[in-house]
């Protein structure tokens, strides 16, 4: 629209932007983060969990008691995929505590060496979820590979994707199913609709459903159990904090609450 | 704009359903708005054009829409030979308009433009095109035809407008200030242009203006319409002669003025004017500019119409001219440059006006 | 109406702006330097992912099916969505600029809604009303066997939704715009209405029905949430190139940033192939 427009007056600044921006870049190892605001001198201190979506409930009570167990001192939790989680933790993103739901996503944390000596703290099996009324009558594993029955699976980069791709392999069936869910939450949602006739989620998500759910064990369910491995992240803001949370999560009354939301013990 | 309801009639008569043969058109028109009322009767035969004729906010293109059907009417109706048109939708009414910006559509070729309204009566593209060539080459814009409108001049595109309308075989034309887009040299050539076809054109047709040169040279008949209503209706050379209203007697340009005719005088406001002939009751006077005549001093003589007068204001006006004048009644005078020079006028100046009592015309109000 | 004449710059020489004409002289730095810097806002992560790709090993992860079937299914479901936003949308336009009825206003805010609902939001409604227990779903699945859920019809459907609002405002807007007296000029020569929408109104807003078709078309491309809650992921069948970026982002950034690139790059292949006039609204 102008006329005679010096090309340079504009491509000059953009080129120079660009290139400035890109000078910063070449290794692929991420830039530091900056500090997380906490501090211990006084002032509140926060301590950041990131959790594995199926510690929702158990972990948010979890927080509670530490709160006021430790006045002064808050918690803040993120629950998500682990796998995405455990992303972000290598990209930086400012945390204290990682509960994860398999041993493979705390690897990804633990090789970027922000992480040291994680125990296993629960272990959780899976059952085949099925709606209230079940209306295509699955009775056990071998029902999933009816082609007439829906069946939801979390997809094979999520840990409850990777249990149920080895439950289904000890018991030698060939599931297809409709949709592979990022996450158990999403999968159960789609249960809990009525979406789809049967899925692989946790005994825990099954539990947390409160009644919207059924639950159907399965025998292979004990060849695929998964470790949730927690540990206090090497790059915590708030070390101290973080090995508090961490011991009152191993502890008998974490435990105690772990179990009763139908996690097994380690 | 209130949308057109079908509240009777024939449903859904097409306009092939309209005979061939001409028709007279009968409309009485009333329009309500918040401000504004428009009655307005018209009657036009075949053949015949009619000038709706007035100051802007008369109502004439009000009346013109409503004989299309864009606008609805309170009250009132339109028929084509007793058959009604009132109730029928603006596509259903076998007309053809020519709008003031002509509103070609801008996507189509000239040929396009034309074709449309054959097409819209299910020509097939091909038969409408031969229409709209025939319709082209009529005013002469044949070499035209695949322009678009946007490389059209404004009288091109007038004449592109008027085919169009025409070549969708309408029994009543309308056309809506059909010159006034066009600069003063075009629009000489135009006018006589439009004046060929609209005689050549056999339905009636009724035309939008306030130039009073296309009225009297386009119309058979005017009707003159202020706020909203009829207040004069004749032949242009009747409506020139005796304007009834100041609009009209300045459109023609005349010094009119209303008052009590008691025999061979005419009693205007103070001054008792002459007449040539002798008339009784509530009359009008008018007389042109160029019958008035300037004096310095009072003059000896025949003129029994005599008044003094101020110069309010002069302008040119083509070759001579124009003297406003206040005083017992206004007028304006033309005089040629020499007199204004040798009579040494300025505004401000008092001055003796007279007028002759046979360059007067009376007629009853 | 003179013809236009070729403009010539004030040297004398024919400008290379032809007819566009606009200001002469130059532009004021108030209005560049913000200008320059929103482009460089906008291009600039484009820029990071083209630094941050696996270039080593592009050509051997472009190669796994996965990335074809994946870019093909978010074509192909993209351009349908695209069709039946036009299908029902342009009528839709029309209605809510050139009819009057009770209760315009209420609709025409209601059409928004799915922009502002978060796109998961949009999926879930779906299924309660699309599902397969869903208030229609249920009667589509008894009367015809039809799901939505978990297909590739599911899919368009998800990006249907939440790319109509953009269609409908971009020709609504047009339609107002439009000289609706060439449409009076029309039904003075006969045109019925539908003949006045289809040989007069059309054509004059062919270019923000084009341009309200872009949008819509690189909305839908881009849709993840919406398609994945209610059409769920399985590659070939669902599996859009967005959902496909999000599920390898969770294991591998790099094969995400990969299929990131490959959207990217037919994306703006096609927009920058289609001709200016359509890709504005005036």
């Amino acid at each position: 629209m102008f006329r005679r427009l010096s090309r340079w007056a504009v491509t000059a600044p953009l080129a120079f932007t660009l290139a400035a921006a890109l000078s910063g870049c070449g290794s692929s190892t991420p830039a530091t983060t900056s500090a997380a605001p906490s501090s211990s001198s006084g002032g509140a201190t926060t301590v950041t969990v990131f959790a594995a979506a199926s510690l929702t409930g158990t972990f948010t009570e979890l927080g509670k008691t530490f709160e006021a167990a430790n006045p002064g001192t808050s918690v803040k939790f993120n629950f998500g995929s682990s796998a995405t989680l455990a992303q972000q933790i290598v990209q930086g993103a400012p945390a204290d505590v990682f509960a994860a739901a398999s041993p493979a996503t705390m690897k990804t944390v633990t090789d970027a060496s922000l992480a040291a000596a994680p125990t296993t703290f629960v272990r959780n099996k899976l059952q085949i979820a099925v709606p209230a009324d079940n209306p295509a009558k699955v009775d056990d594993l071998k029902d999933l590979a009816d082609p007439k029955v829906k069946v939801a699976l979390c997809a094979a980069q999520v840990p409850c994707g990777a249990a149920a791709a080895k439950a289904l392999e000890a018991a030698g069936l060939k599931v297809t199913p409709v949709t592979l869910e990022q996450d158990v939450k999403a999968t159960l949602t789609k249960v809990e609709l009525g979406e789809v006739d049967a899925a692989l989620v946790y005994r825990t998500d099954v539990l947390a459903s409160a009644g919207k759910v059924k639950g159907i064990d399965f025998p292979e369910a004990d060849k695929a159990i998964n470790d949730y491995p927690i540990a206090a992240l090497s790059k915590a803001p708030a070390p101290e904090a973080a090995k508090k949370f961490v011991d009152l999560v191993l502890s008998p009354q974490g435990k105690d609450v772990l179990t009763k939301a139908g996690f097994e013990a380690p | 704009m209130k949308p057109i309801r079908r509240t009777g009639g024939r449903p859904g008569s097409p306009r092939d359903e309209w005979a061939a043969t001409p028709m007279t058109l009968r409309a009485r028109l009333v329009v309500t708005r918040p401000r504004f009322r428009l009655d307005v009767d018209l009657t036009v035969v075949p053949g015949q054009v009619v000038a709706l004729l007035g100051p802007n906010g008369a109502g004439k293109t009000t009346a013109l829409r409503a004989l299309a059907g864009l606008t609805a009417l309170d009250d009132g109706h339109i028929t084509l030979d007793g058959r009604p048109l009132h109730t029928l939708a603006a596509e259903h009414r076998p007309i053809g308009m020519v709008f003031q910006d002509y509103l070609l559509f801008p996507h189509l070729s000239a040929l396009d433009n034309v074709a449309f309204g054959p097409r819209c009566h299910g020509a097939q593209k091909a038969e409408a095109r031969r229409t709209a060539a025939a319709w082209l080459r009529r005013v002469g814009l044949a070499e035209h035809a695949s322009a678009k409108p946007r490389q059209l001049s404004g009288g091109q595109a007038q004449r592109v407008a008027l085919a169009r309308a025409l070549a969708a075989a309408p029994r009543l034309l309308l056309l809506d200030e059909p010159l006034a887009a066009l600069d003063a040299h075009t629009r000489l050539e135009i006018r006589s242009r439009l004046r060929r076809h609209l005689a050549d054109f056999d339905g009636a047709t009724v035309l939008v203006t306030h130039d009073p040169l296309d009225a009297m040279v386009l119309a058979d008949l005017l009707v003159v319409i202020e706020n909203g209503s009829v207040v004069q209706r004749g032949t242009p050379a009747e409506v020139a002669r005796r304007p009834r209203t100041d609009y009209v007697a300045r459109l023609v340009g005349l010094n009119l003025y209303r008052g009590a005719a008691t025999g061979p005088h005419v009693t205007v406001g103070e001054l008792r004017l002459s007449i040539a002939e002798p008339l009784d009751g509530p009359a009008f006077v008018a007389f042109a500019p160029s019958a008035v005549a300037l004096y310095r001093t009072r003059p000896d003589g025949t003129p029994r119409n005599l008044w003094q007068a101020t110069i309010e204001g002069m302008e040119r006006h083509g070759d001579n001219v124009r003297v406003h004048l206040e005083g017992p009644i206004a007028a304006s005078a033309d005089v040629t440059p020499a007199a204004v020079a040798d009579l040494d006028l300025t505004p401000g100046q008092r001055i003796w006006a007279s007028v002759k009592a046979t360059e007067t015309h009376a007629y009853p109000a | 109406m003179t013809p236009p004449t070729a403009e010539t710059g004030r040297d004398g020489a024919k400008s290379r702006s032809g007819r566009t004409g606009g200001v002469v002289g130059r532009p004021p730095w108030v209005l560049v330097l913000p200008a320059v810097a929103g482009a460089a806002f906008l291009v600039l992560p484009l820029a990071g992912l083209l630094v941050r790709a696996p270039w080593s090993t592009m050509a051997v992860r472009l190669a796994e099916p996965q990335v074809l079937q994946a870019l093909r299914l978010s074509l192909v479901t993209a351009t349908l969505a695209t069709f039946i936003c036009l299908l029902l949308g342009v009528p839709l336009a029309w209605l809510l600029a050139r009819a009057v009825f009770p209760g315009r206003r209420l609709l025409r805010a209601l059409i928004t809604v799915p922009l502002v609902l978060p796109p998961v939001v949009g999926g879930v409604a779906l299924l309660l009303v699309l599902g397969r227990r869903g208030l229609v779903g249920q009667w589509l699945d008894a009367a015809f066997g039809v799901t939505l859920p978990f297909t590739t019809a599911g899919v368009v459907v998800a990006e249907a939704f939440v790319a109509m609002p953009f269609l409908v405002i971009s020709v609504e807007g047009a339609l107002r715009a439009a000289d609706t007296r060439l449409e009076e000029a029309a039904a003075t020569l006969g045109a019925s209405r539908w003949t006045v929408f289809r040989r007069v109104t059309l054509p004059l807003v062919a270019p923000g029905i084009m341009a309200g078709a872009v949008l819509c078309w690189a909305r839908a491309l881009g849709e993840f949430g919406a398609t994945i809650t209610f059409a769920g992921n399985f590659p070939g069948q669902t599996q859009t190139m967005p959902l496909a970026v999000y599920l390898a982002l969770e294991t591998d950034p790099e094969a995400a940033i990969v299929l990131s690139l490959v959207l990217l790059t037919v994306s703006v292949v096609i927009l920058a192939s289609l001709r200016d006039k359509w890709t504005s609204t005036s």
